[in-house]
């Protein structure tokens, strides 16, 4: 072995080494997970539909981290340890995001150190009570009131009601997430109690003995729809 | 000795040379490189200059910007693999249709600044320099105007802005205006501009007149029906006016809009008129966005192009039908969809579906054109249907055959002789899916459907029928039906369409409807249903049955959120053996849903932007 060699190989090693700390930066590893609640109740959004933002802040120029709420209401995320502030943007979500005085959205402190789980209290619209769902091969039917939580200023009508039936477990008001709805205007139910609705369940290929339900409800002027849970219906 | 010579020739040359000034030395004139007071004394040079800011404007549909312009909002279909995202999403990010070219912008503010510099005036003609000053601020507004179509209000910079390299930009962070004064930014631009540019259309790529107020039209037009219609969306606006226009100021922008398309109409701005060069309506409805030449006097502002000259674009290479393709397998792209097809009127100014007959029983046809007879010419001169014509070939496309017990005989492959070269096969990219293909801006010229010679077909920006339109609705809105019920026959009568419209028949949904099919494949569809506010219910995000489509025509508001196709199958036997039976298809690969949310009204700012300039405020909804 020529001398060279000998100090290329160790020259080699010493900048391999040398690489591998320092510049590399360790993955976030502190998990934020939250819901969405009422009094402790889980709203339902659509899939990806509802937005929230995190902004964290001191590293130059501030710009959101933005993502969505999952259809259970819920949110998911890694981070690193820090302070973040959250907020949901303006006309986003069947609920009443808290605002400043100058109408942006206010902002949630919430401090990340390792993984944790928060509930985000905001006040919907209204709430989908008592609400029960029947299903056989043929039909779902569905039943439940609706209570109206914000009055005053904040207090909005209701739209429509509708049962959405799909065979996945995604089910809202968007196009691929149905096959069957049946949809009601407010105006059939004063006093918005006793609602019920029905709606034919698909036969679909491959056959399955289950489908997946869930009610929701249009609130005037607000474009986000507020969903029940999703339930599964098997026969 | 020898030696000595040399030695002190070279030091001398050595010690001469280094004898010139330091400033000398150093200032000479860059050979590479013009400065701008070179360019700013010669108007061949400025004009070159003004070429590059003109080949920058921004169009939505434009030939160069490529086939998939035009090919959104169900009204085509995408055949190409690669594109079927169009019908297989589910709606439109937030960030869609933005524009936010702020460069664009400076390069023309340096331009306006050079041009009024006083020691121009000395080296070219006063003529001359108000002329090119216009120009650059036709375009500057043009762009302002794509801008706030887009965005809503933008920051309105005009002037070019300098960074003075302390540390700290702030004072050039300026906040969004607010959409109304765009749009007076716009208007009053072209009312500033209009009588430095020349009155008569003798070069349609430069700004004339008549662009000058055809925009103005426009987009006075545009403000009005935002601060009309936005009532209808309330959330879409932001009470600090960047997003949304006051209800009160419809009335006046309608009336700017109609005193802007009137002095185009009266022919101050330059002899416009209708095309009608060809005795046939249909082949001369096609001609309009064909024919370069000074007999179409309905063209005012185009993008032109020149074959061999290193200006063509592609869309005939990517449209042309599959068997009259000058490019082997380059074709069929863009398919026209049965949703658009069915808005087309009969020649009496009626509504009616095309008569198929149902699924029961069919309706058979001689040949396959004449489903599509009697109907508004604009029909065959934006759309090839089945039996049609292109560059002297008749149309191959058959989706198979069927037995009069109605079984159908069909395959995958095309060409055959069960399927024609023509298509359509679900999923068979380049030829038709839809049993349609596109005829707008489609070149007929020998060779133009080749890559390596594209076509010369000149986009038109601004034409006098969608003046006349402009013209008809802001009547509409101002009250006067019988005045718009004039301009909008004007149009119509062009079209073959025999019964006028009286005042009593303008309506909203009339207004809606003309547009859609006069300017169809132009670039409008996505803007007039933005600032009608209706872009949330006509893509609503729920499926579209072949029964949506034939019991809502001409209804603004009718939903259209997936492109269905109109298939024709030959008989093979019995009574209608030989004949033609159309079944309305949607094709298999539309598989999504159109939906337009509230915060798609207005494109989305991005982060960056927002996080350079905290100024700039977010858009509603998103």
């Amino acid at each position: 072995m020529k001398p060279m060699n000998k100090y290329g190989l160790f020259l080699l090693g010493v900048l391999a080494f040398a690489s591998c700390k320092k510049d590399n930066y360790d993955a976030p590893s502190s998990q934020l997970t939250g819901r969405v609640v009422y009094q402790g109740e889980q709203l339902g959004f659509e899939q990806n539909q509802v937005t929230f933002e995190l902004y964290q802040s001191g590293f130059g120029k501030t710009g959101p981290m933005g993502s969505t709420f999952k259809q259970d209401g819920t949110l998911n995320a890694l981070l690193f340890n820090g302070t973040y502030k959250m907020i949901v943007p303006n006309g986003q979500g069947p609920f009443i995001w808290p605002k400043t005085a100058s109408g942006a959205p206010d902002s949630l402190v919430i401090n990340v150190n390792g993984s944790q789980s928060i509930d985000i209290n905001v006040t919907p619209y209204y709430m989908i009570r008592n609400l029960q769902i029947n299903g056989s091969s043929s039909t779902v039917t569905a039943k439940f009131d609706l209570e109206q939580i914000a009055t005053g200023a904040d207090a909005k009508e209701v739209e429509e009601v509708a049962l959405f039936v799909n065979k996945t477990d995604f089910v809202s008001n968007s196009g691929d997430h149905k096959m069957r709805e049946q949809k009601k205007p407010a105006s059939d139910f004063p006093g918005l109690t006793n609602i019920s609705l029905n709606a034919e369940v698909p036969s679909v290929t491959p056959a399955q003995n289950y489908m997946f339900v869930r009610v929701g409800v249009k609130i005037d002027g607000v474009e986000d729809w507020l969903y029940s849970q999703v339930q599964k219906i098997t026969y | 000795m020898k030696k000595i010579i040399v030695y002190s020739i070279v030091g001398l040359a050595t010690a001469l040379s280094g004898c010139k000034k330091d400033s000398d030395f150093l200032d000479i004139p860059p050979v590479q490189v013009l400065p701008s007071e070179t360019v700013f004394s010669d108007p061949a040079l400025i004009l070159s200059v003004l070429g590059d800011l003109y080949n920058r404007q921004v169009d939505f549909s434009s030939l160069d910007g490529g086939w998939r312009t035009f090919a959104d909002f169900s009204e085509s279909f995408p055949s190409e693999n690669g594109s079927d995202f169009l019908v297989t999403r589910s709606g439109w990010g937030y960030g869609e249709w933005g524009t936010w070219d702020y460069g664009y912008i400076r390069d023309l503010n340096l331009f306006l600044q050079r041009m009024d510099a006083t020691e121009v005036s000395t080296k070219i003609t006063a003529g001359d320099k108000a002329r090119f000053l216009a120009e650059g601020r036709f375009l500057r507004a043009n762009y302002y105007f794509e801008m706030v179509k887009r965005m809503g209000g933008v920051p309105l910079i005009i002037e070019p802005m300098q960074y003075d390299y302390k540390g700290d930009p702030t004072y050039l962070q300026r906040p969004r205006a607010k959409e109304a004064e765009i749009y007076d930014f716009v208007i009053s631009e072209a009312e500033e501009i209009k009588n430095d540019l020349p009155a008569n259309l003798a070069d349609k790529s430069r700004a004339t007149k008549a662009a000058a107020l055809a925009m103005e039209s426009r987009a006075a037009l545009y403000a009005g029906s935002i601060a009309k219609y936005g009532a209808t969306t309330p959330t879409v606006s932001l009470s600090t006016g960047e997003v949304g226009i006051a209800a009160s100021q419809a009335n006046g922008y309608y009336t700017i809009a109609l005193r802007a398309a009137n002095e185009i109409i009266d022919q101050s701005a330059g002899t416009v008129s209708l095309y009608r060069a060809l005795p046939d309506l249909e082949e001369n409805f096609a001609a309009i966005f064909l024919d370069k030449s000074s007999v179409n006097q309905e063209s005012i502002f185009i993008e032109d192009f020149k074959a061999f000259a290193g200006k063509t674009h592609g869309f005939t290479t990517n449209d042309q039908p599959y068997s009259r393709s000058d490019e082997g397998g380059d074709a069929g792209r863009l398919n026209p969809s049965l949703n658009l097809v069915e808005q087309f009127e009969l020649l009496n100014g009626t509504f009616a579906p095309l008569p198929i007959g149902t699924s029961a029983s069919r309706i058979a046809y001689n040949n396959q054109e004449d489903l599509f007879a009697g109907r508004d010419a604009r029909l065959r001169g934006t759309i090839l249907v089945p039996g049609a014509y292109f560059k002297s070939g008749q149309l191959k496309i058959k989706a198979g055959e069927i037995t009069s017990a109605g079984t159908i005989v069909t395959t995958d492959a095309s060409g055959g002789s069960l399927v024609g070269t023509d298509g359509p096969v679900n999923g068979l990219e380049f030829r038709t899916q839809t049993g349609f293909y596109i005829r707008k801006w489609l070149d007929p010229q020998t060779g133009s459907g080749r890559r390596g010679r594209g076509s010369d077909v000149a986009f038109i920006r601004y034409r006098f029928g969608e003046v006349l339109l402009n013209a008809a609705e802001a009547a509409f809105e101002l009250g006067q039906p019988a005045v718009a019920a004039g301009f909008m026959n004007q149009v119509r009568e062009r079209a073959g369409i025999t019964t006028p419209l009286t005042a009593a028949d303008i309506n909203f949904d009339r207004i809606v409807h003309e547009r859609r099919v006069e300017l169809a494949f132009e670039g409008h569809i996505l803007f007039d249903y933005k600032r009608w506010r209706i872009a949330d219910k006509v893509w609503n995000g729920d499926a579209t049955s072949y029964s949506d489509i034939i019991n809502n025509l001409g209804k603004a508001t009718a939903k259209s959120t997936q492109p269905w196709g109109l298939w024709p199958y030959r008989v093979q036997d019995g009574a209608n053996a030989g004949k033609w039976i159309y079944i309305e298809t949607k094709p298999s690969r539309v598989t999504g849903v159109n939906r337009f949310q509230l915060g798609n009204y207005y494109s989305a700012i991005g982060d960056d932007i927002r996080a350079a300039n905290p100024t700039i405020v977010r858009q509603p909804n998103q």
